[in-house]
């Protein structure tokens, strides 16, 4: 996990990790904000802290790859490219949501950008991901699925009947599991007796392997030969990136269940700072540089934002649409 | 107190006074717990009050087998709209082991638990799902709308020898209401209650409709319209003889829910009425039920999905034939 994984990955390629982390360290730290102050009104289940994991999947990923992930969704949707008027106009109602606000914060969804499904229901998106990728291999496409997901979810059903049925079929699949270490107000080490989730891969014949969830490097390493390893026909791969999240199960969450050492030595392994620090350190990135990324990050999200809110809201006529393809079906 | 505590004083009661009561489900044991088990993990213990992962089916699974061997385990199922993962141990283990062993075996857990809605979570957190439960034989159904039969018909449901399913609201988690502490107490499930006398019209009820029925009947009062509320509190067993009564008087029926409206409860309720009022219906039953569409994340949508004490007036008038039936396609 403390290997040093720097080589390989060219200096623009980790700038724009940085990039990215900051944009989605700035696009919460906004929503937060409002959210706190009254400003903005919408559930939000914060991803601060997991930003490594996201910016790895911008980078090592193609846009017609695909991903299927879930309500803790900003920084992944924000790694895959959904423009930030679509991501905040679906979480607050608007009309430039992507699904013209009716959808709502758990259930963002851009195909273009390959975000084919987001869900609310924990352990709902491997499945998913698994036809997806089914979907990709009878088409003859080298495209990879990538099922984003927490550690709470590999105790469903869903996780353990989709990862056998991926390595059953070879399928080009990562299993990309975030482990925040806990699952809602619950620590992962009461849900389950293994250590790692990786190990979970064994029992389906696929390989299992965990790295360090807030270096973006490690990630992009492990990433990329799990990708790799899809496209080329080698099948799925279990990933788990090991992180925290910052601000809780929801946003507002008081977090008492959390240790304060526990969440003391999380905060202290911040992926930004440190990567932050890494950037000078190896020469890739001036602190002019570096204070220019952050900037723009906050100029970009200040900008969607003003655009979200003036944008109008979500329309009544709204519901009438979208619930068969034809309205003409639903009972009067 | 609030329905909230109404709720834990009957798992407090149930787990103090019967060895066999245990809870298991997502969260609930403290410190992470919020809802109606905060607090009893650490009066009871972890042995009592289990968190387990997220395993819906294996929650409510576990729960059957315990009750076979005769625990009186309470399983939770965090949000109603996740019971689709948990259905398969519900309806064809719970509901029918007693049938298909002969009354060998039996299931009596009761599932508890709470439907979102209102509260801009969006679709796949708000559904009221309480009609496919009603649809299965061997299951009860019970939906309580105020904290006294919230604690009542907890304690009935727990010690009921068939399989429960409990659903809260949570819109009404906060709602006060007096509500007695005896443990003995409790109420019998299939039994209707009056929650507003009136004469003109019989709105039927349950959960949180019951809310916004008691809303609308003070509404119409300065009409000059008299309309009673009759609280269905449970949908299986369903107390047809409490209806018949009201609604022959009455002689007019409006079924409010937040169920889907199309086939939802109130379906079948229209159907009993109409079979055994046929003839003495001064207007056809109404119902005033969720809009047919997913639920809509953004509260100014949501809103027009779930009735409203304006859409149950609107509908009480359509039977006083005081507005137009056309104007009311969904109630
Ligand atoms: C099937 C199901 N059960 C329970 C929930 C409630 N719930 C929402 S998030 C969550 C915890 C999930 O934990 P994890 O998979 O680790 O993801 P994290 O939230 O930590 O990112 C739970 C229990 C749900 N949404 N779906
Ligand atoms: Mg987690």
């Amino acid at each position: 996990m403390t290997a040093d994984r720097t080589v390989g990955v060219s200096p623009e390629v980790q700038r724009r990790l940085y990039e990215l982390m900051t944009l989605m360290k700035a696009a919460d730290d906004r929503l937060s904000k409002g959210i706190a102050s009254g400003e903005l009104q919408c559930v939000y289940w914060p991803p601060r802290g997991q930003e490594a994991i996201a910016a790895a999947m911008g980078v090592c990923l193609r846009r017609d790859d695909q991903l299927v992930t879930n309500y803790r969704g900003l920084h992944d949707l924000i790694g895959k490219g959904v423009p930030l008027v679509e991501i905040y106009g679906e979480m607050l109602g608007r009309q430039t949501g992507s699904s013209r606000g009716k959808g709502g914060t758990m259930h963002i969804a851009n195909p273009e950008c390959g975000v084919m499904l987001s869900t609310g229901i924990v352990g709902a998106g491997p499945p998913v991901a698994v036809g997806l990728a089914m979907a990709a291999q009878r088409k003859g496409l080298d495209r990879v699925t990538v099922a984003s997901f927490g550690d709470g979810a590999t105790n469903t059903g869903s996780f353990h009947e989709a990862a056998n049925m991926a390595a059953l079929w070879d399928l080009p699949l990562v299993l990309l599991c975030q482990n925040n270490q806990y699952a809602e107000m619950t620590p992962t080490e009461h849900t389950m007796k293994i250590s790692q989730v990786a190990h979970r891969a064994g029992g389906y014949g696929l390989p299992g392997v965990r790295v360090d969830g807030n270096d973006p490097l490690a990630v992009v390493a492990a990433l990329t030969e799990a990708v790799d390893r899809g496209r080329s026909g080698g099948g799925p791969t279990l990933l788990e990136c090991v992180t925290f999240r910052f601000r809780g199960h929801y946003f507002g969450d008081p977090m008492a269940y959390i240790p304060p050492e526990r969440l003391a030595a999380a905060l202290e392994a911040d992926p930004i700072p440190r990567f932050r620090s890494r950037l000078r350190l190896a020469g890739i990135c001036s602190e002019a540089d570096l204070d220019e990324i952050e900037a723009a990050a906050v100029t970009a999200v200040e900008e969607a934002l003003t655009a979200v809110l003036t944008a109008p809201g979500a329309l009544v006529d709204e519901l009438d649409r979208d619930v068969y393809a034809d309205p003409r079906n639903c009972p009067a | 107190m609030t329905m909230r505590e109404a709720l834990n004083l009957a798992l407090d009661q149930a787990l103090a006074h019967d060895e066999r009561v245990f809870l298991l489900g997502e969260d609930i044991a403290d410190p992470g717990a919020s809802g109606p088990t905060k607090g009893l993990s650490t009066k009871y213990g972890t042995e009592r009050v289990l968190d387990t992962p997220i395993s819906e089916s294996a929650i409510v699974g576990a729960a059957i087998g315990a009750a076979m061997e005769g625990f009186r385990p309470v399983a939770e199922i965090m949000i109603m709209d996740f019971i689709g993962i948990a259905a398969d141990q519900i309806i064809n283990n719970a509901a029918k082991l007693r049938f298909m062993t002969g009354g060998r075996t039996s299931a009596p857990i009761t599932v508890r638990t709470q439907v979102y809605g209102g509260i801009g979570t969006g679709a796949t957190h708000s559904q009221s799902l309480e009609a496919w439960f009603m649809h299965v034989p061997g299951l009860k159904v019970i939906v309580p709308s105020t904290p006294r039969d919230g604690k009542g018909l907890l304690t009935s449901a727990i010690f009921d020898d068939d399989p429960c399913i409990f659903v809260e609201t949570i819109r009404l988690g906060p709602q006060r209401g007096m509500v007695p502490v005896d443990p003995g107490f409790s109420i019998p499930l299939g039994e209707a209650d009056v929650k507003r006398p009136g004469s003109d019209v019989t709105l039927i009820s349950y959960g949180r409709g019951v809310v916004e029925a008691l809303g609308a009947a003070t509404q119409l009062e300065a009409d000059g319209v008299s309309a009673e509320v009759l609280d269905l509190r449970t949908l299986v067993p369903l107390d047809v003889a409490a209806m018949v009564e009201s609604v022959g008087r009455t002689t007019r029926a409006v079924v409010v829910h937040d169920a889907v409206q199309f086939a939802g409860p109130g379906a079948e309720i229209a159907a009993i009425l109409q079979r055994e009022l046929f003839g003495r219906l001064s207007a056809p039953v109404e119902r005033v039920g969720a809009r047919f569409v997913p639920n809509p994340a953004p509260p100014a949508l949501e809103s027009q999905v779930y009735p409203s004490a304006q859409r149950i007036v609107a509908a009480v008038r359509r039977t006083l034939g005081l507005e137009s039936a056309k104007t009311g396609a969904h109630g």
